[in-house]
């Protein structure tokens, strides 16, 4: 096997200096009961050759969003990633180098976090960031459960323009926690009805910008109320690259911005990896989830990058850890770093616009089919529609013309009565010609 | 000395200057001295040429952005430099051995990073249409199959993205399962000292209150202690095995049956599976619940700190509470359940987003598939073989924590054999970077006094392996002559000397801001 170093020559000499007789020896303390005589029944060792043929075929099933038009969003985005990024990606010492727990030989890893998490910061505004949690959707439940801590309440109101995986994501772990939340009515563009729900008990408030419509908001008015009422403002983002011309959560009064990182510097990878990005007050962090890369001195007086405040961390806080995390999301963190880093302000701010525009062409184009009624007014690079049929169906019925025409909202909820809905998202990958073919096949579909 | 709480100390000796030979600005030798991005005055500069939008965001009123950001950019040389140079400061698996006990620092083969980057499976939605995907939900398919057979378990959650996500989705489904029958009694889950840190915070992130299991001299489990403690306030047991003392749990099938007579259920931790991945299946032991970190045993990168991937094998038992989505075998092929109602209405919630770490899906399937059901059994051998052969060839210089018997894909050491010398665990690890090699896991398992574990995995060669015994006896060698600044100033050769963890903890600074570096070396 191609992986294995040791030949039966290593082996049976190196047996010898234990003084085993076999390796069964060194199994000695398993049961005998459970101990297998041989291999499972499943295929045995394959050469690169026969693997890269069995998965290549199976990849091959599947149509890539390259493949033709594509207009989905809904929480992760097809973007363009620069090819420096993968390449620095796969360098030994980033893709095969563990957590840094021993800073002085893991000082590349530490200064890309430590450049990560100023990255972030800028971009939401907020004072400090961590070193990322898994995706946007677990950013935004930890979230939920560090405000609780920080106010010692348990009630959490949730807007009806959160992204509805995200909702179930944070209800799964609230429930377990004993922090109750209330989730309004889907809706397309009403994050500040929120602002009726809060009561005393509130611990946080979590509103999403742009929404799952797509629906960009100003939540200033949301965060004051929610402060005043002694909560704290969360506001969650699934499309990141729209930083690049918004308004920031932090310039908006948030205390903790969560969102989605997958669109600067990762690929779209059927959900995962991802990288959420958490942001907070600086005054919050003792209470933040996940790692925090710090600077400090060493013994020379030279600057330099370790993990720290890991005192609230499980591995030395155990049962009193903020968080059961022990991983980050690091090389996409490192993904998201370079991109961004490529980008610089200028180029975000140009993407973004970009983005913005070519769905500024696609929703005009759209709206001049007959039947499609255009939901969202402000939005980013992704908006809502409304078909005069179900939206699923109106999907397939592309899929079938080579087009991937976006999310509809009953994937997300089959339960919320809106299956004319379809969720529309473009982005700067998205040609002219795109829109053009996917406003020409639509019109056939409806007609 | 500042320490932690488990007696680590955190911060330099105040005497461990180098004062040795020094470049005039700052230099290493190959080594660059580099900059932040935010000093490098690139606030105008960008590396990405996009084309002049035509359209303006006019429609958008207020909603813009008005202020700078504040963020720099590098053109693609200075990037490449940037992020190159920085990377010669790390530490990795392609330079060396990388002994990290309880971590599997394994080989990771670039065939799986090709596949997982094919357009069919790096550039297709996790929303678009199910009948646009069939190839991705069939190597889902296969790799639960591998997943399954390998545990000898019913059923598999693949939406976890990380091992500590896995304990998580696993002790929902126990209490989910609790709740289901009625049984709101169950408040207790019992965790072993030497537990990571990961399973008590689990256990009390979902609501439990944690009580600890006592270990036995030779490191296992206390059964009378076990025994005493289950009763019926008990949800669940959480134990790894083999345990974080690189030892087989002997009594691991009476735990099992102990723990099913109180009515609770046997969560593993499944990080060591690589130990015993072909040779024994978890199923066979009892075990209800249990977690497999794809990047520890099937070899899926690290990548300096996750992403990780934490698919839970579940016991016929709680399989009906995974989490949505799951694959379901239907009329027209595969297809993805996505949503708690009908046969998955008992589901405990959802996890995530979306259907788990299929990058990592693919590069653990390419890597399973490459070993086959033998390669595996041979993974786990050569991993056990390893081991053993590292804590044979260094158990008279250093002192084993458990000297008699075999250990399994990880030989414990603890800081008997430093005591009176003025050296720390601490020392000792450090001292091993300037040797070329990165530490073991230090200061863990807790149970453990100054404990050092050492995991160096079935993918290092006898030569690898002698070249490192040789580094560590010259090491104890050194111990032993006396020379107690080689150690209490290490290193001396690493990109940095040693850090200041207190200072760092105890004025956080946590992102560039102008003229931090000037303040902090001040004070």
């Amino acid at each position: 096997m191609r992986y294995l170093p040791l030949t039966a020559e290593d082996r049976r000499q190196m047996l010898g200096v234990i003084g085993a007789d076999s390796i069964d020896a060194l199994f000695v303390d398993v049961p005998a009961s459970a101990v297998l005589p041989g291999p499972v029944d499943l295929p045995r060792v394959a050469g690169e050759l026969e693997v890269e043929r069995e998965l290549t075929a199976l990849a091959a099933r599947n149509r890539s969003a390259g493949s033709g038009p594509f207009f989905c969003g809904a929480g992760a985005y097809r973007h363009h990633v620069p090819a420096t990024v993968d390449h620095i990606i796969q360098r030994s010492e980033y893709l095969t180098s563990y957590t840094p727990y021993q800073p002085e030989i893991a000082q590349g890893t530490l200064q890309v976090l430590f450049e990560f998490q100023t990255q972030v910061a800028a971009l939401t505004g907020m004072e400090v960031a961590n070193a990322s949690l898994y995706d946007g959707s677990t950013a935004a439940a930890e979230a939920v459960m560090m405000a609780s801590r920080v106010t010692r309440r348990s009630h959490a109101v949730l807007s009806g323009g959160v992204h509805p995986h995200y909702v179930r994501t944070i209800e799964t772990l609230a429930h377990v926690a004993g922090v109750t939340t209330e989730r309004l009515a889907p809706a397309v563009d009403a994050e500040d009805a929120v602002i009726a729900q809060i009561t005393p008990q509130t611990a946080c408030v979590v509103v999403q910008t742009p929404n799952i419509f797509g629906t960009a908001t100003d939540v200033t008015r949301i965060a004051q109320a929610a402060h005043a009422a002694g909560a704290l403002m969360i506001v969650v983002t699934t499309e990141a690259v729209s930083y690049g011309l918004l308004k920031s959560p932090g310039d908006m009064g948030a205390d903790i911005a969560v969102a989605e990182g997958q669109s600067i510097g990762n690929a779209l990878n059927f959900g995962g990896p991802y990288v959420g990005l958490f942001a907070c007050r600086e005054k919050l962090v003792r209470q933040a989830p996940g790692r925090l890369c710090g600077e400090t001195l060493d013994s020379d007086g030279r600057r330099g990058f370790v993990l720290t405040l890991s005192t609230r961390e499980q591995h030395i806080r155990r049962d009193k850890a903020t968080s059961n995390i022990c991983t980050n999301s690091g090389l996409c963190a490192l993904a998201f770093s370079i991109h961004m880093s490529l980008l610089g302000e200028q180029g975000l701010r140009r993407l973004a616009l970009l983005n913005h525009q070519q769905a500024l062409r696609t929703r005009d184009a759209l709206a001049s089919v007959p039947g499609v009624e255009i939901l969202t007014r402000r939005f980013f690079n992704e908006f809502a529609v409304r078909l005069p049929m179900p939206a699923a169906e109106a999907v397939e019925a592309l899929s079938g013309q080579g087009i991937l025409a976006g999310v509809p909202y009953s994937r997300l909820e089959p339960e919320a009565g809106l299956d004319d809905v379809l969720l529309v998202c473009a982005t700067e990958t998205v040609t002219d010609d795109d829109i053009n073919a996917f406003r020409l096949a639509l019109t056939e579909v409806l007609s | 000395m500042s320490m932690n709480n488990v007696g680590r100390p955190t911060a330099p000796n105040s005497d461990s200057g180098s004062g040795g030979f020094a470049a005039l600005t700052g230099g290493r030798g190959l080594l660059q001295d580099e900059a932040l991005i935010f000093e490098r005055d690139g606030w105008f500069k960008t590396g990405v040429d996009l084309p002049e939008p035509v359209l303006s965001a006019e429609g958008l009123g207020d909603l813009v952005r008005q202020e700078a950001i504040g963020l720099p950019g590098l053109s693609e040389p200075e990037a490449m430099r940037h992020y190159v140079r920085l990377s010669q400061k790390n530490h990795a698996i392609d330079l060396a051995l990388y002994p990290l006990g309880s971590c599997t620092m394994k080989h990771n083969p670039r065939l799986n990073e090709k596949l997982a980057r094919l357009p069919g499976f790096a550039d297709i939605h996790p929303l678009q249409p199910q009948s646009t995907v069939p190839g991705a939900l069939e190597l889902m398919d296969r790799l639960a199959h591998w997943l399954k057979t390998l545990t000898g378990m019913p059923a598999v959650a693949l939406t976890p993205k990380a091992g500590a996500h896995g304990e998580l989705c696993g002790i929902l489904a126990i209490r989910a399962a609790h709740e289901a029958r009625g049984d709101d009694a169950r408040k207790v889950v019992l965790v072993p000292t030497s537990a990571h840190g990961t399973n008590p915070a689990t256990a009390a992130f979902v609501g439990y209150t944690v009580r600890e299991i006592a270990q036995t001299a030779d490191g296992r489990v206390d059964l009378a202690d076990l025994e005493a403690k289950l009763g019926p306030d008990v949800a669940a047991i959480m134990v790894t095995n083999p345990n974080t003392c690189g030892l087989f749990e002997r009594d691991i099938v009476e735990i099992a049956r102990l723990t099913h007579a109180a009515g609770a259920f046997f969560y593993c931790d499944g990080a060591n599976f690589n130990a015993i991945v072909g040779r024994v299946r978890p199923g066979d032991l009892g075990v209800d619940a249990m977690h497999i970190n794809l990047h520890k045993t099937f070899s899926t990168p690290h990548g300096g700190g996750g992403p990780g991937a934490g698919p839970v094998v579940l016991s016929e038992a709680l399989a009906p509470f995974a989490p949505a989505p799951w694959l379901v075998h239907g009329p027209n092929g595969l297809a993805l359940a996505e949503h708690e109602v009908d046969d998955a209405a008992r589901a405990f919630g959802r996890m995530s987003a979306f259907h788990g770490q299929m990058g990592m899906f693919v590069r653990a399937y390419a890597y399973m598939r490459s070993h086959g059901a033998d390669g595996l059994r041979q993974v786990a051998e050569d991993a056990v073989l390893n081991a053993n052969y590292l804590k044979a060839r260094l158990s008279d210089v250093m002192s084993p924590a458990f000297p008699h018997g075999p250990c399994m894909h990880e030989a414990l050491f603890d800081d008997r054999w430093l005591e009176g010398t003025g050296i720390t665990t601490l020392d000792f690890a450090k001292a091993m970077i300037d040797e070329g090699f990165h530490p073991m896991t230090m200061y863990f398992p807790l149970v453990v006094h100054g404990a050092m574990l050492i995991e160096p995995t079935e993918t290092e060669s006898r030569q690898e392996l002698d070249r490192f015994v040789e580094a560590l006896r010259a090491l104890a060698g050194a111990v032993k002559a006396g020379d107690v600044e080689r150690f209490r100033n290490a290193p001396h050769l690493a990109p940095l000397r040693r850090l200041d963890e207190t200072l760092a903890a105890r004025k956080p600074r946590l992102r560039w801001r102008p003229e931090a570096v000037q303040t902090l070396a001040a004070e």
